[in-house]
């Protein structure tokens, strides 16, 4: 296995998810992205796990767990929000704006 | 120590019975103000039985006189680490000078306030707090450590207060009770400072402790004996009405007559003199500060004496002469005469004492006479008496003893006291020359007590009546219980110069051999000044001279015939404005002390530091920032989730990077 290719893609991954955090206004697009970049991680996990012991491999099952019970979570919120505000774009929800 | 006899211990007594009364008198006014017979009957029969105790008491004093005070201790009152105080009573000689002077003279004042209040609404609350006053000057002569007796130095400002502003719907009465409680208040200073500077050197505040101790501890003339001696005399000027402190006696007399009589004549004002006696060895170590005491007595005999002549007001006449009769006390007890100091004292008691009981009874005819045919004129406006010995012959008999008793006319008592103290001025003046100008202040003040005590009698008793033609047939003489009490005080103002005649009479000085035990240790530091029999008849010839020249003076100078009415009076102008005006003393505190301090209080201390300061930058100042802090919180939470997280990832990379550097 080439372990750099494999950081390398998981580092651009990693970049396209923060990048879409930050530059996208819907709150699905953005909910995806955090995927990506748990993704991105688990990726750079498994690589390492290579070189490293079967540790990484582990932890990847618990991302997968969290990342399972953070969609169920988080696409419920998205459903309230749209429910309640009938758009998903980000910059309409700032109730919390000090 | 000697035995304490069993009567002594009765002295609780003395001071509870008044307190009694107080007690009594209090409730009286509160349930039941209109039961007049049984308030005079509480009121008076307190004093009368007070005095008769203190008659036991000092008889037995007389019997076998203490060579040191018995000391009566009642109860622990403030034991706080080397801090121990007692309530504790003390009887000596001295006290039992005052015990006399003070019950004796409040049972008469209390006896003639029956007359003298009768009709007041205000009877049951008057005489609760002349009781009470009685209790607290009781508590202050018989104390045995300085703060039992600053309890009764406070007590008796406290009901100075309350009688001075007893008519108090009128707001210059209320305002005059103020201005006295103020000016002792400045005078208390002194006492408390004295009282720690006492406590620091000495380790204790008992009378006994500290004047066995002083010798020990201080040195004569050093500089702590001199300022607790100073700051005890400032309290002393604020009490005694001394200068500089001495305006508010004569604002005093907005109270009731009696009062004025018996606070501010006989006993509360002679609080100081009684202090510095008490603490002659202080006094007599510091010489600076006896010379000042002396001085600052000289200058207030002479200075009360010279408004004295000018005023028109008879009560205010009789309160200057009161200024400056105390003015001759400080003199005495200045010059290390402590028996002749309380020699004044117990003298002026009486013929003070009866000088405004006079006056009262004459200010109260004038006053019905006005209030019968509801003229407003003023009932104590010398201008608006004369004649009026034909309407009250036996209070016009009577004023007169006080008066020629105040004048110093052998041989009423107030010629040997005052000419006790000149004597010894005199005497001491071959140490130094300072000490003839006090004698000759002094004497001056002699010589216009003379004259304004004839301006007032020749211009309230003689000479054509202008009261007015209707009001004449109002005048009348005061009836018996107001004129009795008259009667004895005016024994005692004739007589009571028995008790100490001048060495070379019969007799020889008995009062300053009975009070040798209190002031020989004072006696130690004094060069005794001898005078030659020569001397010592020469300046009683002078003083008799003196009251004399005074007399005939006034007598010849003042027109009584063609004084007009206070209403058509004319303006006094020059000299004579200016005394009648006090030196303007009062316009002066205002405009040096009064005005600075009230400006200084509202733009200064209110407006600037409270209201600006501590208000405006210390309370809200804080509460500004933390909002400040706030707004600039806030302004980070947008409230838009992608600057949260632009703000998160740039952390991030901050975090990573020390991290990973590290």
């Amino acid at each position: 296995m080439l372990l750099g290719p494999a950081l390398a893609v998981s580092a651009i991954l990693f970049s396209l998810g923060v990048a879409g955090v930050l530059l996208r206004r819907n709150a699905i697009i953005i909910f995806m992205c955090v995927e990506l970049m748990l993704n991105a991680a688990n990726l750079a996990f498994v690589a390492l796990a290579q070189q490293l012991g079967p540790d990484g491999q582990v932890i990847v099952f618990f991302v997968m767990a969290v990342a399972a019970a953070e969609a169920a979570v988080g696409l419920a919120i998205v459903l309230a929000i749209y429910r309640h505000k009938q758009t998903l774009d980000i910059q309409n929800l700032n109730l919390l704006r000090g | 120590m000697n035995q304490i006899p069993s009567a002594v211990a009765w002295t609780w007594l003395i001071v509870a019975l008044p307190l009694a009364g107080f007690v009594v008198n209090g409730a009286f006014s509160f349930f039941a103000p209109n039961a007049k017979r049984a308030i005079s009957a509480v009121g008076v029969g307190v004093l009368v039985a007070a005095f008769a105790v203190a008659v036991v008491v000092v008889r037995a004093v007389g019997a076998a006189p203490p060579e040191e005070p018995w000391i009566l201790t009642y109860w622990s009152w403030m034991p706080a680490g080397s801090l121990q105080l007692d309530f504790a009573l003390q009887v000596d000689q001295l006290s039992a000078v005052m015990l006399m002077v003070v019950t004796g003279v409040s049972a008469m004042i209390h006896i003639y306030s029956v007359g003298y209040m009768g009709e007041d609404p205000g009877y049951a609350r008057y005489f609760a707090y002349l009781n009470l006053f009685v209790f607290f000057m009781l508590v202050l002569v018989l104390g045995a450590n300085f703060p039992v007796m600053f309890v009764g130095w406070e007590g008796v400002g406290l009901c100075s207060y309350l009688l001075i502003g007893f008519w108090y719907e009128d707001k210059v009465n209320a305002d005059a009770g103020k201005k006295a409680f103020i000016m002792n208040r400045i005078g208390d200073f002194g006492f408390l400072v004295a009282m720690f500077l006492i406590f620091q050197t000495t380790g204790s505040l008992d009378f006994r402790e500290v004047f066995a101790a002083a010798p020990a501890i201080f040195e004569v003339g050093g500089a702590t004996i001199t300022l607790i001696t100073l700051a005890l005399f400032l309290g002393c000027t604020g009490k005694s009405a001394q200068i500089p402190l001495y305006t508010w006696l004569p604002d005093a007399m907005a109270g009731p007559t009696p009062v004025s009589a018996l606070i501010h004549a006989a006993t509360m004002v002679t609080a100081g003199v009684y202090l510095v006696a008490r603490a002659n060895v202080l006094f007599a170590m510091a010489p600076i500060s006896s010379a000042v005491v002396a001085g600052v007595g000289a200058l207030t005999a002479l200075y009360a004496a010279t408004i004295a002549l000018k005023q028109w007001d008879i009560k205010k006449i009789i309160a200057y002469s009161t200024v400056s009769q105390l003015g001759y006390m400080f003199l005495g007890v200045g010059v290390g005469a402590y028996a002749s100091g309380i020699f004044h004292l117990a003298t002026h008691a009486f013929f003070k004492a009866l000088m405004f009981l006079a006056a009262g009874s004459v200010i109260q005819t004038l006053h019905h006479a006005y209030h019968a045919t509801g003229r407003h004129e003023d009932a104590q406006d010398l201008r608006n008496m004369g004649g009026l010995q034909r309407y009250l012959p036996w209070t016009a008999a009577l004023m007169w003893v006080g008066g020629l008793a105040n004048i110093g006319v052998p041989p009423l008592a107030g010629f040997f006291s005052k000419d006790d103290i000149l004597a010894r001025t005199f005497a001491r003046g071959h140490e130094a020359p300072l000490f003839y100008l006090f004698w000759a202040l002094g004497a001056v003040g002699a010589l216009l007590t003379a004259f304004y005590m004839t301006r007032l009698m020749a211009y309230a008793f003689h000479g054509p009546n202008r009261t007015g033609e209707r009001e004449r047939e109002h005048l009348h003489e005061a009836p018996w219980v107001m004129t009795g009490p008259l009667v004895v005080l005016a024994l005692g103002a004739v007589a009571a110069g028995a008790i100490n005649l001048p060495a070379v009479l019969p007799g020889h000085e008995w009062l300053a051999r009975w009070l040798e035990p209190v002031t020989f240790m004072g006696g130690l530091y004094l060069v005794e000044g001898q005078l030659g029999a020569a001397t010592e008849w020469t300046l009683l010839a002078l003083a008799a001279g003196i009251a004399a020249i005074g007399m005939i003076g006034a007598w010849q100078l003042l027109k009584p015939a063609v004084l007009k009415p206070a209403r058509e009076a004319p303006a006094e102008t020059g000299i004579q404005r200016v005394l009648l005006r006090k030196y303007y003393v009062d316009e002066i505190y205002d405009t040096l002390l009064v005005r600075p301090l009230a400006w200084l209080s509202d733009r200064v201390l209110w407006k600037t530091i409270d209201a600006f300061i501590i208000d405006g930058v210390a309370v809200n100042g804080v509460a500004r920032v933390a909002r400040l802090v706030g707004w600039v919180g806030s302004r980070l939470q947008t409230g838009q989730v992608g600057t949260y997280v632009v703000i998160f990832v740039l952390g991030t990379i901050v975090l990573l990077r020390a991290l990973l550097r590290s």
